[in-house]
């Protein structure tokens, strides 16, 4: 990396003089825009033990070293792993653990979701990286078909419950259709598998011990937009938030409001607009498991006569994930904050 | 850096290369220097051809009439063990006649034989150790029958009785044995390569003595899963024997049409695997080779890739009719010429181990077994209707236990039009 900063200076040094100053971008001209959300750290628990400054990358660093520290059996494996991964979640862990637990694959989704159900069926734990979420259709048949399905199929007699498979996931500003995808809802209707997201540091090491833990296969996608810029107080030890159970992060009266991985930064916000412009009471809830999902503290069929408006979805539109038209195309703060409003017009 | 460095050197200093050097091995520039291939540099333009005409030969130890061709390659196993061989395989065959004609009267819903197949099966099983861990497709229950699974629990399976261990959840031939070692078959086709491949890397970490063997078709072998298992199998020094039953057709799809280069054996060195074509009709040539393969396999942690060529004499599964697509005199041939069973009774007749009195007798004993187990299966009632909902995830979900208690009331109002008769309470 220093090296590469180094080669920018030379480069820079060596173009003729006055050159960058007049390529620097002009007054006025448009910037790669800022997040469209504020990342809202949780406050420092006290009952895990001493905690650690840590961005999303690093918190998920903590849980596997925690795993494969606990866990002889488990592994890590994945494209680009090795060296730290493109997203640096496992730096450090190779040199760790040695390089038959933490490893790279041949650059094939199908070959790395099969060859972890392959380690889990012989009981072993297996944690296999997915580059980017946009990438897992290649291995939709292992996750749909096989991982899903082993335990029902054979009677209990074979299982691969001790696979996870984790990938970056969501919008990161500039990632286009093949970086920004949000794949959960291909998955969701899947008996077999669960599906976590988690929203912060602090929930990701939790709920990744959890999905690593739990004797069924898990995919855990990591909202890539959060890798860097959320940061908080994560402890070093390992602990486990529990899966299928949602998060109410805030109780209300007048309006629900549920999201899950990135988006629950955003209607924190709306959340805290709504009150102020509207004087509107919001419950904001972090589902945190897509899969089973956690039907009690949603509510949904049972609740449908006491509705005073019809439920309002809030999201992408129907068109793969723009490139330069992001701004446009998210569910930003103020298509939340205007769906809330005239839901309460309703 | 290497190359970088070389180029540098070259363009700065030519004259410090010697003449006598230019031209060799010896200097840099006469070496690739490509981190992905370190073959030689090669001034001649030409293509490699496939050399499907000559191809990789197909080992045999016994010719078509059951002798012996090279003494060398007698596995010399006691009798005891070639008389099991041949009880497994005529065993297995009495099993799917039956077995297949109770489907055509309505008793089972769907049925796999294996006809032709059974060298590969036999061949292959007794060369491994009773613990090494079996991925399978579906034309393998002979390796299972090899391993002592008992006809009551193949019938079991067949029927969905309340004796299946799979719990009546898949079609019948889907068999599968935690204590035999057998993984839980699965109708998508070469999913279970890959995975076949992370079990390997597993156990290659937990017990240094024990091998993965995986079973597919030639038409399987097609699926990208199959290309990933391979690869992984190699870049990660797995152990484990990859089996291709290549038997000429996937359902109606000749092996022309199937791929143009010299079968699934050549594909194995593009890989980085060591391969073998032998004559999967010959149970010797296939357990020479497995033996040795999973010998190696374990003591070199690298894969193996074993091709049986051998036939499919009957139809693809009894939703096939292949009189569509290839003629009786082909099957026939087969049948009468080349097939496992006759060419090991031809041996153990010519060594006095077998006579007809014994295969008057066992073809009678075995078919009575067979039915024995049929009949027993056919009385024995279906699971309870509730085990629908188990085992989905280890533990059951609120939503799930809500809908099983959502049929159970139903069924209470609505019973009569469900065949609850035939089902445990």
């Amino acid at each position: 990396m220093a090296a590469m900063a180094a080669a920018g200076r030379a480069l820079r040094a060596a173009l003729p003089a006055g050159l960058w100053g007049r390529l620097a971008p002009l007054p006025g001209a448009p910037r790669r825009t800022a997040a469209h959300f504020a990342f809202q750290p949780d406050p420092a628990p006290r009952e895990y033990g001493q905690t650690q400054k840590m961005n999303l990358f690093q918190s998920i660093t903590s849980a596997l070293d925690n795993a494969l520290a606990k866990d002889p059996t488990a592994v890590v494996f994945g494209e680009d792993v090795a060296f730290g991964g493109v997203f640096r979640c496992t730096v450090g862990l190779r040199d760790k653990y040695g390089k038959d637990r933490v490893f790279n694959t041949p650059l094939c989704e199908q070959g790395i979701v099969g060859f972890g159900i392959g380690i889990a069926v012989t009981g072993a734990t297996a944690i296999a990286e997915i580059q980017f979420a946009d990438y897992i259709f290649p291995a939709f048949d292992q996750i749909v078909n096989e991982a899903a399905k082993y335990r029902y199929r054979s009677g209990d007699l074979f299982n691969c419950g001790s696979l996870t498979i984790r990938a970056p996931w969501g919008c990161v500003g500039h990632g286009a259709l093949y970086h920004s995808q949000s794949p959960e809802a291909f998955f969701a209707h899947c008996p077999g598998i669960k599906i976590v997201i988690p929203r912060s540091p602090l929930q990701a090491k939790g709920l990744l011990l959890s999905c690593i833990e739990d004797k069924n296969p898990c995919i855990f996608f990591e909202p890539k937009i959060l890798y860097r810029a959320a940061v908080e107080q994560v402890p070093v030890e390992p602990y486990n938030i529990p899966l299928s159970q949602a998060e109410v992060l805030q109780t209300g009266n007048d309006v629900t409001m549920v999201a899950w991985g990135t988006q629950v930064h955003v209607i924190k916000e709306v959340a805290a607009m709504a009150q102020e412009k509207l004087g509107v009471s919001c419950e904001v809830i972090d589902l945190r498991t897509i899969l089973p999902w956690d039907t009690e503290t949603i509510c949904k069929e049972e609740c449908f006569l006491n509705l005073e408006a019809p439920i309002a979805r809030v999201c992408g539109y129907d068109t793969p994930f723009p490139h330069i038209f992001e701004p446009f195309y998210i569910p930003d703060k103020w298509k939340c904050y205007d769906a809330l409003r005239r839901m309460i017009n309703y | 850096m290497a190359a970088l460095r070389a180029l540098r050197w070259r363009r700065r200093l030519p004259g410090l290369v010697p003449r006598r050097l230019r031209g060799t091995a010896e200097s840099p520039e006469e070496r690739p220097q490509f981190p992905g291939a370190s073959a030689a540099f090669s001034d001649h333009l030409e293509f490699i051809q496939p050399q499907v005409l000559a191809g990789i030969p197909v080992y045999r130890v016994m010719d078509r009439q059951g002798q012996v061709l090279r003494a060398s390659e007698d596995p010399q196993l006691p009798k005891e063990e070639v008389l099991k061989l041949y009880r497994t395989m005529t065993l297995l065959n009495t099993m799917d006649r039956i077995l297949y004609e109770s489907q055509r009267q309505g008793r089972i819903s769907f049925y796999m034989t294996n006809y032709g197949e059974e060298g590969t099966h036999v061949g292959s099983a007794a060369a491994l150790d009773p613990n090494d861990l079996v991925f399978g497709q579906y034309r393998e229950a002979g390796v299972l029958l090899y391993r002592g699974y008992p006809l009551e629990l193949f019938m079991a399976q067949c029927y969905g009785n309340a004796r299946d261990p799979g719990k009546g959840r898949q079609m019948p031939v889907h068999y599968g044995c935690a204590e035999r070692h057998f993984v839980t078959i699965s109708s998508p086709l070469a999913t279970q390569i890959p995975q076949a491949v992370g079990a390997a890397y597993a156990i290659k970490r937990a017990d240094a003595s024990r091998a993965v063997v995986c079973y597919f078709g030639e038409g399987a072998a097609s699926e990208g899963d199959a290309h990933a298992g391979f690869n992984f199998a190699a870049t990660l020094e797995c152990p484990i024997v990859f089996f291709c039953r290549n038997n000429g057709y996937a359902i109606s799809t000749p092996t022309a049409e199937q791929y143009r280069g010299d079968g699934i054996a050549a594909r194995g060195p593009g890989y980085g695997l060591l391969s073998i074509r032998v004559d999967g009709n010959d149970v010797f040539a296939v357990f020479n080779a497995t033996r040795e393969a999973r010998r190696r396999a374990v003591a070199e942690n690298q894969p193996f890739l074993i091709e049986a060529m051998t036939y499919r004499i009957g139809h693809h599964s009894t939703s096939d009719d292949s009189s569509a697509y290839r003629s009786v005199d082909e099957v026939n041939y087969w049948d009468k010429q080349d097939h496992p069973i006759s060419r090991l009774r031809l041996f153990l007749e010519r060594r006095a181990w077998w006579d007809e009195r014994q295969e008057r007798d066992w073809r009678k004993s075995s078919r009575k077994m067979v039915l024995e187990a049929f009949e027993q299966a056919e009385r024995e009632p279906k699971p309870p209707p509730r085990l629908l909902f188990s085992d989905v995830y280890r533990e059951m979900p609120p939503r799930l236990r809500r809908q099983r208690e959502e049929l159970e009331r139903h069924l209470e109002t609505y019973g009569e039009h469900y065949p609850l008769q035939h089902f445990q309470k």
